[in-house]
């Protein structure tokens, strides 16, 4: 029956050519805010396309189980495109997850199709396949159990820990390699999936909350490599392409984010922060931070010509995004210019701060990148930081012994006045003292983000209405 | 094969450069929706799960091919629905941000 719908296989080739194109196009068009949601509509369009050709494939006897899988997955996908934006970082490592299953399912399924005669590319390209894919889809898994804090967020490290992790990766790749040789030994394929499976989780264990935007950076590369390893084996070119480009978005956001964090990858996965909490804690008894009511902080704010806010991870917590909206509203209203400063690594996952903003309707024009930003805050009268900590570090400056000496930082400690939203002294996630609460410039507001955020509100509205 | 090998190699490394290029222009302001999008985009693996849970060469290529399919549906579906829902609230002061 399905033979007389056979179409020659040059019409699906030139469907995925063209799907190809939209692909390219659609990331093209995501530079901008203006254009974007053009590019995305190219994108559903060469998906479309890609399937819809897939489906005229020849080899293709039975459309039941395809068809439930397509209405299942629907029935998945819906309420995953719908969750609250502040789960976003968690989502996307779950979806991370979904494709380095897809294609390590694959994969294995292509294996046992065509062992034992493998050709010896043909295996190498999918050992490289299962094996990223299956670790990416554990270290998913396990990075949307921190952000949904299921697990832990601090690291969890133990002695021999990056030899054991590393003696994992060895072993997988070894056993892919005898594969490649003697690709028979199908007893020997379960450990290529298994092994990563195991290395997945214990690679991401040792990691913090504070380094997530590079490891799910690290991951979006792991899942379009081996998806694009999947083309390989597939000859699908189509698929070499589409996991080519997720592989270089995945790679670029990974070296942008570790470079603002001044880490290298390897020190990111093999060199847990979080050992030099116990020193950190001592240091600051003796100074002395001063505080401040939000009745003095409304003062300070109205008073002020320009301000600036530092949104970070706390803001998120709070979910006090909307009510940063009212601040801006009301500050705007009294002609006080109020620009936002979003350090690369603020949040969880990259661009994390800019869509919580942008759900609260801040108008993208007011959100700027660090190095955008930070030549105004000498012109800057108040500087107001709400949840974050380690990214206004003045220490990542000035302080060599410090672990984050290097990093690029927000330099909030050179405006005028600096007010510092927080629930207590306690350090953040990195464990690191901040001795921009000490300054003489600086107000320390204690409270939550949200409720603090929304008394000054109040007392603006009350000031002169 | 060593032909469509050798091919598909020049492809991958193009595509690679591609997207390097493409990909470097894109704003910092969207790398949030940049990565649920690729992600979306990625989920093409569905093809060759289509192919796979089609063909029923064997029973457990095939089962294997269904999972893979429902996974990646559920990618493609909620990417764009999400990607598009953060980028509807991307909004300039002059109100140009819708497209």
């Amino acid at each position: 029956m399905t033979e007389s719908f056979a179409v020659p296989q040059i019409v699906i080739e030139v469907i995925y050519l063209v799907a190809s194109a939209l692909f390219i196009l659609s990331l093209r068009w995501m530079s901008s805010p203006v254009t974007a949601r053009r590019g995305i509509l190219a994108g559903e369009i060469g998906m479309l396309l890609a399937i819809g050709g897939t489906l005229l494939h020849h080899g293709i006897v039975d459309y039941k189980w395809i068809a439930i899988a397509l209405v299942l997955g629907t029935i998945i996908g819906v309420p995953l495109g719908k969750v609250a934006m502040t789960a976003v970082p968690q989502r996307t490592a779950v979806s991370h997850a979904f494709g380095a299953l897809c294609v390590t399912l694959v994969g294995t399924a292509e294996y046992y199709l065509q062992a034992p005669n493998v050709p010896p590319f043909t295996m190498a390209v999918l050992g490289m396949e299962v094996i990223l894919g299956s670790l990416t889809f554990t270290g998913s898994l396990m990075a949307a159990g921190k952000l949904q804090e299921i697990l832990p967020q601090r690291p969890l490290t133990y002695k021999g820990q990056n030899f054991v992790n590393l003696s994992l990766l060895a072993i997988a790749i070894g056993l892919a390699v005898y594969l490649v040789i003697h690709p028979e030994a199908k007893f020997l394929f379960p450990f290529i999936v298994g092994i990563p499976l195991l290395f997945g989780v214990s690679m991401v264990i040792p990691i913090g909350g504070a380094d997530m935007p590079t490891v799910i950076s690290l991951l979006n590369a792991y899942a379009g490599l081996s998806a694009a390893a999947m083309g390989f084996v597939l000859n699908s070119k189509l698929l070499i392409i589409a996991g080519a480009l997720d592989g270089s978005s995945g790679f670029i956001l990974s070296v942008i984010m570790s470079k603002a964090m001044n880490r290298s990858f390897t020190n990111v996965i093999f060199g847990a922060f979080g050992q030099v909490q116990a020193a950190a804690g001592e240091a600051g008894e003796a100074k002395q931070a001063r505080s401040a009511t939000a009745e003095e902080a409304a003062a300070i704010l109205s008073a002020a010509n320009k301000v600036v806010i530092v949104p970070g991870y706390g803001m998120a917590v709070a979910q006090a995004q909307h009510k940063v909206r009212e601040l801006f509203d009301a500050l705007s209203k009294r002609g006080v210019d109020v620009k936002f400063a979003i350090h690369p690594v603020a949040g969880r996952m990259p661009g994390h701060m800019n869509v919580l903003l942008a759900e609260a309707d801040i108008p993208y024009d007011r959100l700027l990148d660090m190095d955008e930003i930070n030549g105004d805050f000498p012109q800057t009268d108040v500087t107001l930081v709400i949840g974050a900590n380690d990214v206004t570090n003045p220490a990542a400056r000035t302080d060599a012994s410090s672990p984050i000496f290097g990093m690029p930082i927000l330099d909030v400690d050179k405006s005028r006045t600096v007010m510092v939203i927080k629930r207590g002294m306690s350090p953040g996630f990195a464990g690191i003292d901040n001795p921009l609460y000490y300054l003489d410039k600086t107000l320390m507001l204690f409270g939550d983000a949200k409720g603090f955020v929304g008394n000054i509100v109040r007392e603006l509205g009350g000031g002169q209405g | 094969m060593s032909g469509n090998l050798l091919d598909n190699l020049f492809i991958f490394m193009l595509a690679g450069f591609i997207g390097f290029e493409v990909i470097r222009r894109v704003s910092p302001l969207l790398h949030t929706p940049l990565m649920s999008l690729t992600n979306a985009l990625d989920a093409i693996a569905v093809v060759g799960a289509i192919v796979l849970a089609g063909e029923h060469k064997t029973t457990m290529a095939a089962v294997l091919g269904t999972i893979a399919v429902v996974a990646a549906t559920s990618n493609i579906v909620g990417g764009f629905l999400i990607t598009d829902r953060m980028l509807k609230m991307f909004k300039s002061t002059r109100g140009t941000g819708k497209s």
